[in-house]
């Protein structure tokens, strides 16, 4: 397919000398690294004298630190990589009239999308793979502990999981940026779509759930469970309920199932009963597989969106 | 067909909503001309340069580029017809030559051929010795003419200008319009130029089309349009002609 790389070629030149990537860069560096380091430090006081447990090194990834786990963190500001990194793709062009300079050459439009889009897939796994380098490291010295051949894996796997999921999002931005044609409104629509599912989701899961079941009484374990489901059933329209699923028995084995009645949330100890009977990778993999296929899937569907729309708006040069 | 027409457009029409841009259209321009296509803002000359490039479908009617229909083959009228844009568009971060490379690159083209073709549509344009220097810093004319440049690169044989001397200064002007000439006798280049500018383009152009309100009005060479239509375009062709002698003596 002709041009795709030419187009590739430049944008990813372009990210590079951006401003604005080395700064989310930093940003992310930063917090990753101080996450990773207090976690690393948590980890060693609390395993002092302790025989060595299995997995241990995921926990790196898994334990919070001072307020969050690093998975915690790419779930939430993953998607502000994606959305800043994409937020003005196709409308800055518009507004540069570069856009009708690419498109009267002989290339087709989806082209354009598809070359932008990969160029920033790209950028998202360079950001991910040397923070996941980074914390490795840090944790190998921190801690003292060489990750195991199955954790290697599994690290892997999350990586792979997590790019899925930013370039999701970053997918979400292309597809604002070819709707508006203001970056400004693109942006803050990205924005706003992003804090609905972050917040507004659970909360609304709750109230549906209330709604939903007559029986108000909390003692009724039927009525309990039924609550449950109704609320796992709802936060699952959100991406990042999916991205934290899909991850959840990769990166921590020792978890049985994507989600327990009993939130795993930061308070969570590390107690000794956890490391218990791991789940083989095969089995992890096999529970979270329905998930990242729905993130795959809603990343294409925002795509065949971006397309349909793209195709048939009219290029003026004004 | 005649295979000196290059393009061909019959009762091409493009409405928008409830407003006709472009009404029953219906001219031909011939290999080799300089065809003008006259009319004042908004009379759908860039609408019609975008249905001959494929990039905006008419609602009816058909038009023919080098025996194609833009609308079916839009890749394959592309390859071969250069278009500048009325507001140029270029990467400001770039410099000229990178500029021009990537243009060449989407085309298809690359090695080291294309390094050298850079470098003599540079020359040709006039812009060679500040190609290194970022397009931010260029004025209005010197981007026009490296618009010009892209056209020597694709190496098209039909070139479509929007507005090419639009916001151009007298001197600026007229370089440019003798460049457009010279592609047109050197190059063997199709032109088909758009612009409100009556008396500018009067010196260059062998037919001219009148445009008005998405209509033709007049279609046919300068004299004897001039003759029929004596006036406003003669006087402004003479008050121009004063302001350059000004200019040239400063």
């Amino acid at each position: 397919m002709g041009g795709i790389n030419v187009i590739f070629k430049k944008e990813l030149a372009d990210h590079f000398s951006s401003y604005r990537f080395i700064i989310i860069f930093a940003l992310i560096a930063m917090v990753s690294l101080i996450t990773a380091y207090m976690v690393g430090l948590n980890i060693r006081q609390q395993l002092e004298g302790v025989a060595k447990p299995r997995f241990i090194f995921l926990m790196l990834f898994t334990a919070p630190g001072a307020l969050f786990s690093l998975v915690q963190f790419v779930a939430f500001f993953g998607p502000l990589v994606g959305l800043i990194m994409g937020f003005d793709t196709i409308n800055r062009e518009r507004n540069q009239g570069t856009l009708s300079k690419l498109l009267s050459q002989p290339i087709y439009r989806d082209v354009v999308i598809n070359g932008k889009f990969l160029a920033g897939v790209v950028m998202i796994s360079v950001m991910m793979v040397s923070i996941v380098l980074v914390i490795t490291g840090l944790g190998l010295l921190v801690m003292g502990i060489v990750p195991g051949f199955e954790e290697i894996w599994r690290i892997l796997i999350y990586l792979i999981i997590s790019v899925i999921y930013v370039s999701f999002w970053l997918g979400v931005a292309i597809l604002f940026s070819i709707l508006f044609r203001s970056t400004a409104t693109s942006a803050l629509a990205a924005l706003a779509v992003w804090i609905f599912f972050s917040f507004f989701v659970t909360i609304g899961a709750n109230i549906l759930a209330n709604a939903l079941s007559s029986d108000a009484s909390d003692s009724n374990p039927e009525v309990v469970m039924r609550r449950a489901k109704i609320v796992k059933a709802f936060v699952l329209t959100s991406p990042m309920q999916l991205y934290t699923d899909a991850t959840a028995t990769i990166i921590d084995p020792l978890r049985k199932s994507t989600r327990s009645i009993v939130a795993m949330g930061p308070m969570e100890s590390l107690s000794m009963s956890r490391f218990s009977g791991p789940l083989p990778l095969s089995q992890s993999v096999l529970i979270v597989i329905p998930y990242i296929i729905s993130l795959v899937a809603i990343t294409i569907i925002c795509f065949a969106v971006s397309y349909i729309v793209f195709m048939r708006q009219e290029i003026r040069s004004l | 067909m005649d295979a000196s027409v290059i393009i061909e457009t019959e009762e091409l029409t493009k409405t928008y909503k409830n407003e006709t841009a472009v009404d029953r259209l219906t001219f031909t321009v011939n290999q080799g001309e300089i065809f003008g296509f006259l009319g004042p803002n908004g009379a759908g000359k860039t609408t019609t340069l975008l249905m001959l490039l494929g990039l905006t479908e008419p609602t009816s009617g058909k038009a023919k580029v080098l025996g194609m229909n833009p609308t079916r083959e839009p890749i394959k009228v592309k390859s071969k017809i250069g278009y500048l844009q009325e507001n140029m568009g270029f990467y400001t971060d770039l410099n000229a030559f990178q500029m021009l490379r990537f243009v060449a690159e989407l085309n298809g083209l690359s090695g080291t051929e294309v390094e050298g073709r850079i470098e003599s549509a540079l020359e040709t344009v006039g812009l060679a010795a500040e190609s290194g220097k970022k397009i931010d810093a260029y004025s209005r004319g010197m981007r026009q003419r490296l618009g010009l440049a892209e056209l020597l690169i694709k190496d098209s044989k039909v070139a479509f200008l929007d507005e090419p001397t639009l916001g151009l200064d007298p001197d600026a002007t007229n370089r440019m319009m003798a460049l457009i000439e010279s592609l047109c006798r050197d190059k063997k280049m199709t032109i088909l130029l758009s612009s409100h500018m009556l008396h500018q383009v009067q010196k260059i152009c062998h037919r001219v089309g009148i445009m008005i309100k998405g209509r033709m009005v007049a279609q046919g060479p300068m004299d004897r349009l001039a003759k029929e239509k004596l006036g406003i375009g003669q006087e402004k062709y003479s008050l121009e002609e004063l302001y350059m002698k000004y200019f040239q003596e400063a």
